[in-house]
């Protein structure tokens, strides 16, 4: 079976959930390339492993899905591919139903992990709130699937890729959207989709301020500072550390939850991961259904000592 | 100007939702609702009208009763629903769903079509690519602030990298995000209104789809459904000023730290 992943890629650099969904790929034994799509990016693509099949043109210049749907189109008719997998990000979104509609493939998204079985392809994907797990397929070549966020680790070591130029004819209304501005925030410490540990805070930090306890907290850890929608939405903390259905799912090995309720919203984007240690006044948070260590108390207490102490264990 | 919603009627809020364990679909039996973020295109296209003039339609696709929910959409201001209904459409996955909406819009050829964010049962939040790509018209997704200007529609979004702002001519479709709007609640006016409003339901034979929906149009499958594994045994701590002393050690325990 051969299989396509796309590689999303940002600021002259590969995105780590894709890296980790082409080694995936690579590991079920199914023949594998990795595909990325831009303008001037083939240095980008050559810090790929194996084969990468570029299509360079001004047309791909903004992350935008549509005018990837033609590229792709056409790619997967000129490979003749099995498989089109998708790391999830906002962008593979699109593109992935684009290409399903275009091609009349099935699409299954939110998939947390894929295997083979007697050489069939079959997705995991839970579903409704993660309260079930479902096994999924597809009927018909190719097979879509996107990724859930953080499923796959990216391969410490990458880069050497052979890469293939192909071109592309696009659609009048494919390139008919433009981007007119992008104001990205500069990132400070590390994404939450890359941390190994994530500090998070939601509306029982009581007040904006108490952020800079999660904040204190994560720098001793070496890890990233989380945030729920609704703190989100009030303007406590930005939107690019939003964990939940409407913002990142991420799965670091520790995820350390101050004042948050644990609504299903939440819940979906990080109950993956490794160690879930939550910090709650209320003692019925839903969160303490599924933590492994529910610490029932006041986080202006709780966090300053969570601190020092890693901090003293440090030294 | 023509405004055409897509909107999903889902189990209501206070359902447990469980799948049908013989079909692996969504058991649909009880109380339904709008998806709630659908509630927020649905805020965004009156809002649209009322600025600009026109028409809103709601459209949709499910089991007969959701035109109880649709009505919902009418009692808060939408002129028109039209939801496509048929046995044969049960359990239409993304390129069946989209299929069928696509059909319906082409009919209605609205100069704007809204989605909401992400269906609070099925999580895709992939719809509207597809139903975009299927019209042939240029897509603006997760907009958290909406403009038109002229014959184009700006968008204003969020991504993993911060926010964009994309703009595309008209017609085009627009998929909102829930942080656009705070959605009306129906008037009493509103309500009594809704039950005179023109309201549609389509078969899949209406729209000339017969076999494009449902198992047979779909190309996805469910093969198993389980619980998800259970997590180990919790350590509960009531803090007594000792707690952090006590998740430090269990985290050294688990060589987290």
């Amino acid at each position: 079976m051969t299989a396509l992943v796309f590689l999303e890629h940002h600021d002259g650099a590969l995105q780590k959930g894709g890296l980790g969904v082409l080694a995936k790929a690579a590991s079920l034994g199914l023949d594998t390339a990795g595909v990325v799509l831009g303008s001037n990016v083939s240095e980008i693509a050559a810090t790929a492993t194996g084969t990468v099949h570029v299509c360079d043109d001004p047309a791909l210049e903004s992350p935008l899905p549509q005018p990837r749907v033609d590229a792709l189109a056409a790619l997967v008719e000129q490979t003749g591919a099995d498989a089109v997998l998708f790391a999830a990000s906002v962008l593979a979104a699109d593109v992935a139903a684009g290409l399903a509609a275009r091609l009349g493939a099935g699409l299954n998204w939110d998939l947390t992990d894929v295997r083979l079985e007697g050489g069939e392809l079959v997705g995991v994907r839970p579903a409704l709130g993660d309260t079930v797990v479902a096994d999924v397929a597809w009927k018909g070549s190719p097979r879509l699937g996107l990724i859930r966020s953080g499923a796959f680790d990216a391969p410490e070591e990458s880069g050497g890729a052979t890469v293939q130029t192909f071109s592309a004819s696009f659609q009048d209304f494919s390139t008919a959207a433009r981007m007119v501005e992008q104001a990205h925030e500069e990132a400070s410490g590390p994404s939450i989709e890359d941390a190994d540990v994530i500090v998070a805070g939601g509306r029982g930090l009581g007040k904006p301020d108490n952020f800079a306890l999660c904040e204190a907290l994560a720098k001793e850890l070496g890890g990233a500072v989380g945030a729920t929608r609704a703190v989100v939405d009030a303007g406590w903390y930005p939107y690019s550390a939003q964990v939940g259905q409407t913002g990142k799912s991420v799965s670091p090995k520790l995820y350390i939850a101050c004042g948050i309720s644990g609504a299903i919203q939440h819940k979906v984007g990080m109950q993956n991961s490794g160690t879930i240690v939550a910090v709650n006044k209320d003692p019925n948070a839903p969160i303490f259904d599924f933590a492994d260590v529910a610490v029932i108390g006041d986080v202006e207490q709780v966090l300053p000592k969570l601190t020092e102490l890693v901090r003293a264990r440090k030294a | 100007m023509k405004l055409a919603v897509c909107a999903k009627v889902v189990p209501d809020g206070t359902v447990h939702k469980r799948l049908d364990p013989a079909t692996f679909r969504l058991d649909r039996s009880g109380e339904s609702a709008l998806n709630p973020t659908d509630v927020n295109a649905v805020e965004e296209a009156l809002r649209l009208k009322e600025a600009q003039g026109g028409e809103v339609t709601i459209v949709s696709l499910g089991p007969a009763k959701a035109m109880d929910a649709l009505r919902k959409a009418l009692a808060m201001g939408v002129d028109r629903a039209i939801l496509v209904s048929d046995d044969a459409a049960a359990g239409s996955d993304l390129i069946a769903t989209s299929a069928v909406l696509a059909a319906v819009l082409e009919r209605e050829s609205a100069d704007l079509i809204l989605f909401g964010q992400a269906s609070n049962d099925a999580d895709g939040a992939v719809l509207w690519a597809a139903v975009a790509d299927r019209l042939r018209r240029p897509l603006v997704s997760q907009v958290a602030a909406l403009r038109l200007a002229g014959d184009a529609v700006g968008g204003k979004r969020q991504t993993e990298f911060g926010y964009d702002v994309i703009a595309a001519p008209l017609p085009a479709v627009v998929a909102v995000s829930d942080a656009i709007n705070e959605p009306r609640y129906p008037s009493l006016k509103g309500i009594m209104g809704a039950k005179s409003k023109p309201a549609e339901t389509l078969a899949l034979a209406d729209l000339e789809l017969e076999g494009a929906a449902g198992d047979e149009g779909s190309r996805t499958k469910v093969l198993a459904v389980s619980p998800p594994a259970p997590r180990g045994d919790q350590l509960r701590l009531e803090d007594d000023g000792s707690a952090a002393e006590r998740v430090v050690a269990y985290l050294a325990e688990a060589k987290l730290i």
